[in-house]
């Protein structure tokens, strides 16, 4: 497929990149660049990228914010790119030919790495004309029950888009079952399979058989219980029993999907960020570049990769820990004998010619995520050699500080922070809570209390769509509370 | 901008206004926070409006970079977040509010919707001549843009039948140059109303800066509104302790003085400017008076209340007083003008301002009569 307005000098370019981007191992969808004046790259950003979104008044929030934030010269979208197949990817026309150039190299480095990394691997490809779909439904339900109500009712779905479930697209078991799988399983009493008549008495020993037994009653009465396991798809439990209108079950569903296609990209963000520019600045750097855009290249890669005062940038962490990566598998600093060197000399000077580098983050970034790439790869060095540290709020001086700049201090507080996108792990446990038909939620605490005021509204949501009072078992400064949200619309705290 | 984002924009504005509407006391007394971004538009900071999700409070903390020592603070705190594509709303220090912008007719618009202003029924005769362009006429030059398309080939008709160049059998119509029609304007003399507003307001000592700042923003939303009804608005301001004089609005508002209190003085000087600029057949006029209620003496008030019935009530459309309490003064002003005119006068509009929170009853008051 062919790009639809690119002028030929810019086709061409995109071929020479893309055989440069090719010669060295990228894999990559066929990629349809798209050239869009400045206005129109900000509604599409608006739109989180794609040209046909339902109408919601978000979208022309983000839309005001991104139109002023480029009026003011405070910040310009260089770079867009859609994971679908084949991916579609934004050109400013504004733009100057050296950072047209830097921008596809960028988006060959994300759409291989849409193509290969196992966490995309269940990503709905056809999300473009999913989107448009969506659109047309809101549409119609917005035309035949109300702007008001429909909206309304999406920002209700909005407020529950982070209770996903991010290993349901890998958990095959976590499939929903359909009812006669569902006998199959029951009908079995755990037999093994016997050949030989004889031999069955060997093969399921009264014992056995027991155990067998136990364990079906004991699955029974897991399965009794409502929702028989935690369940972390809140969207997916409230689609199914909540007592919703057929278009308002509709409406969820979608934005679950939507919500579901977008959960890779927040699981990913250093590494797809840090490869791309990895890749932007080895095919510039090495192949692209004319002498004469050099200061302009390295003007604008320096304005991507740099670190605002007091956060991090994913994109320089990302490619950061890419090349150090590269450079430790290439010189063999890693494994036993390089940890347990402690001469400071010999370590300086380690290098034992593996040439390992490339092949390793390719295999990096064709089977991890943030949380295991960060969690595997980082090292006190590369933490002391890009001075992070951990912050926290004081609340005797109302501000932000820094605590320290340890290793497993600084390490596990940016785990943390990407655990779960960051957002609060809580499943639902009991559908029928106390026979009354009350919805339970559990929030795994781990060391952070959840902003209660956020936490009202979100249970407010819950409750419209399930119409009973919600309970939320949570802790506040280490102290177990269970919050309800009930029908007179009080949030009430328990111990 | 493509047709959604246009769609969902206009949707956005109008949520924004709905919130502006529900928290409008809450505005119209922070109107000192709004920014002025040329002559007609403001812009108004305001919370952002964001989804409510589960999400984590403020003790979570985070991951920086950069020099510092344990116990420093992070730096660029309290900046707004960059809207940009890694922005995690919440995570980072700093939370970032929304800065919409509204031209002053949209905000005197949804301050005539929430308060229920009625229209201004102007009085007095058009004088204000304004030039209006139309494009209703045809001309024989003009840019491309605006040529005429059915007037091009009428003109082509025309002259193909006149030279016989004209097929019935096979109507082919070839324009040349000289067929070419554009549109083209004309100008029309429109006649509108014009108003005036003299402020008037006591700056001896007993005026504080909270009644200042009172009096500030009840100008703001006048002239806001009054801006919406008329084409053109003049403003004047007048500043009075024993003595009056007129100043101009930067002064009006820095002023403090520490003399007595001779209201009639002020009175006097408005009556000389709308004597000598503004003839009452052609002009629509609003004095309003701005003071704590403390006159020097009773002769004084006495005065006032003459002049008033006298000459300028039979000029002005509404005559204001809006009395703003201060600990210093006395009040009397606003009983003796009730005792005078009564609550329900026609001609004469006073409000009392105990406060701040009593901006938007007196705006009311103001403004509520359609006059």
């Amino acid at each position: 497929m062919k790009s639809t307005n690119l002028p030929p000098e810019l086709a061409e370019l995109r071929d020479q990149i893309k055989g440069y981007a090719e010669g060295f191992g990228l894999d990559c969808f066929e990629t349809i660049f798209e050239m869009v004046p400045s206005d129109a790259i900000n509604s599409l950003a608006a739109q989180e990228g794609f040209p046909v979104r339902y109408p919601h008044w978000r979208f022309g929030m983000n839309y005001d914010q991104y139109s002023k934030g480029y009026e003011w010269g405070l910040q310009k979208i260089y770079e867009m790119v859609i994971n679908t197949n084949p991916s579609y990817a934004y050109l400013m026309t504004a733009n100057s030919f050296v950072d047209q150039k830097t921008v596809m190299a960028h988006v060959y480095g994300h759409v291989d790495f849409f193509k290969n990394n196992y966490w995309f691997s269940k990503t709905n490809r056809k999300m473009l004309d999913t989107m448009a779909n969506h659109a047309v439904r809101v549409r119609r339900y917005m035309d035949e029950y109300g702007q008001d109500e429909v909206e309304n009712f999406i920002d209700i779905c909005l407020s529950l888009d982070n209770l996903i479930d991010p290993h349901l697209p890998f958990h095959e078991a976590k499939q929903p079952k359909t009812e006669s799988e569902k006998t199959a399983s029951r009908q079995n009493d755990g037999r093994m399979k016997v050949d030989r008549q004889y031999m069955d008495k060997y093969i399921n020993p009264p014992e056995y058989l027991e155990e067998q037994k136990q364990k079906r009653a004991a699955a029974n009465k897991q399965e009794k219980k409502f929702p028989s396991h935690p369940e972390r798809d809140v969207m997916f439990f409230l689609m199914t029993h909540g007592p919703l209108q057929d278009w308002q079950r509709d409406v969820l569903r979608m934005i679950r999907d939507e919500s579901y296609y977008f959960l890779p990209q927040m699981q990913t963000k250093i590494m797809n960020e840090g490869w791309a520019s990895y890749w932007h600045s080895e095919i510039m750097t090495k192949k692209a570049l004319r002498d004469s855009e050099i200061i302009d290249f390295a003007d604008h890669h320096a304005g991507v990769l740099t670190m605002q005062p007091g956060r991090i940038n994913p994109y320089k962490i990302g490619i950061e820990l890419f090349r150090d990566i590269e450079d430790r598998w290439n010189k063999g600093r890693f494994g036993k004998e390089y940890e347990d060197c402690t001469n400071l000399q010999e370590r300086a000077k380690w290098d034992k010619k593996l040439g390992h580098g490339r092949q390793k983050i390719f295999e990096v970034r064709k089977v991890c995520n943030d949380v295991t790439f960060i969690d595997e790869y980082i090292t006190p060095d590369f933490i002391d050699r890009h001075k992070l540290y951990t912050y926290e709020f004081n609340k005797r001086t109302g501000q932000y500080e820094i605590v320290d700049r340890n290793f497993k201090s600084v390490k596990e507080k940016l785990l943390s922070s990407l655990t779960n996108q960051g957002h609060p792990n809580i499943s639902i446990v009991d559908g029928n809570f106390e026979n009354r038909g009350e919805l339970y939620l559990f929030h795994r605490y781990l060391g952070v209390d959840l902003d209660l005021k956020y936490a009202r509204e979100t249970m407010r949501s819950i409750y419209t769509i399930w119409t009973r009072p919600v309970h939320i078992e949570t802790e506040v400064d280490g102290r177990k509370r269970i919050f309800t949200y009930t029908a007179k619309h009080e949030f009430i705290a328990k111990d | 901008m493509i047709d959604g984002s246009r769609r969902d924009h206009a949707r956005f504005r109008q949520i924004i206004r709905g919130k502006i509407k529900q928290d409008l006391k809450k505005y119209i007394q922070h109107s000192e926070m709004f920014g002025r971004k040329g002559k007609d538009v403001v812009t108004i900071p305001m919370p952002q409006i964001d989804i409510p999700r589960f999400r984590f409070g403020s003790n979570q903390g985070g991951v920086g970079q950069g020099d510092g020592q344990p116990g420093d603070p992070v730096p660029g705190q309290g900046d707004p977040n960059q809207p940009g594509e890694g922005q995690q709303a919440g995570k980072d220090p700093g939370e970032h509010d929304l800065e919409v912008e509204f031209t002053l007719e949209e905000l005197a618009e949804i301050l005539g919707e929430e308060l229920e202003l009625p229209n201004i029924e102007p009085r007095g005769q058009k004088t204000l001549k304004s030039r209006v362009d139309k494009y209703t006429s045809i001309a024989s030059q003009g840019p491309n843009s605006l040529r005429h398309f059915k007037r091009t080939f009428k003109e082509a008709l025309k002259r193909q039948i006149a030279t016989g160049t004209y097929n019935p059998d096979k109507p082919v119509i070839i324009p040349i140059k000289k067929d070419l029609r554009y549109r083209s304007w004309k100008s029309d003399v429109k006649h509108e109303n014009s108003a005036v507003i003299i402020y008037m307001m006591d700056v001896s000592g007993s005026m504080g800066d909270e009644q200042k700042e009172i009096v500030r923003t009840e100008t703001f939303w006048i002239n806001t509104w009054l801006k919406s009804q008329y084409k053109g608005v003049e403003a004047r301001y007048i500043i009075h302790d024993a003595t009056a004089k007129e100043v101009d609005e930067d002064t009006f508002f820095r002023t403090r003085e520490s003399g007595g209190t001779l209201i009639s003085s002020a009175y006097k000087l408005c009556e000389h400017i709308i004597n000598q600029d503004y003839p009452p057949d052609d002009w629509n006029i609003y004095p309003f008076h701005f003071s704590d209620g403390d006159n020097w003496s009773t002769e004084d008030t006495k005065i006032c209340i003459d002049l008033l019935k006298s000459s300028l009530l039979s000029k002005v459309n509404n005559f204001c007083y809006g009395q703003v309490d201060s600990r210093y003064g006395s009040g009397q002003f606003y009983k003796d003008l009730t005792e005078v005119f009564g609550q329900e006068s026609e001609l004469v509009t006073l409000s009392r301002i105990e406060n701040k929170d009593g901006i938007l009853q007196s705006i009311k008051d103001f403004l509520g009569k359609g006059k």
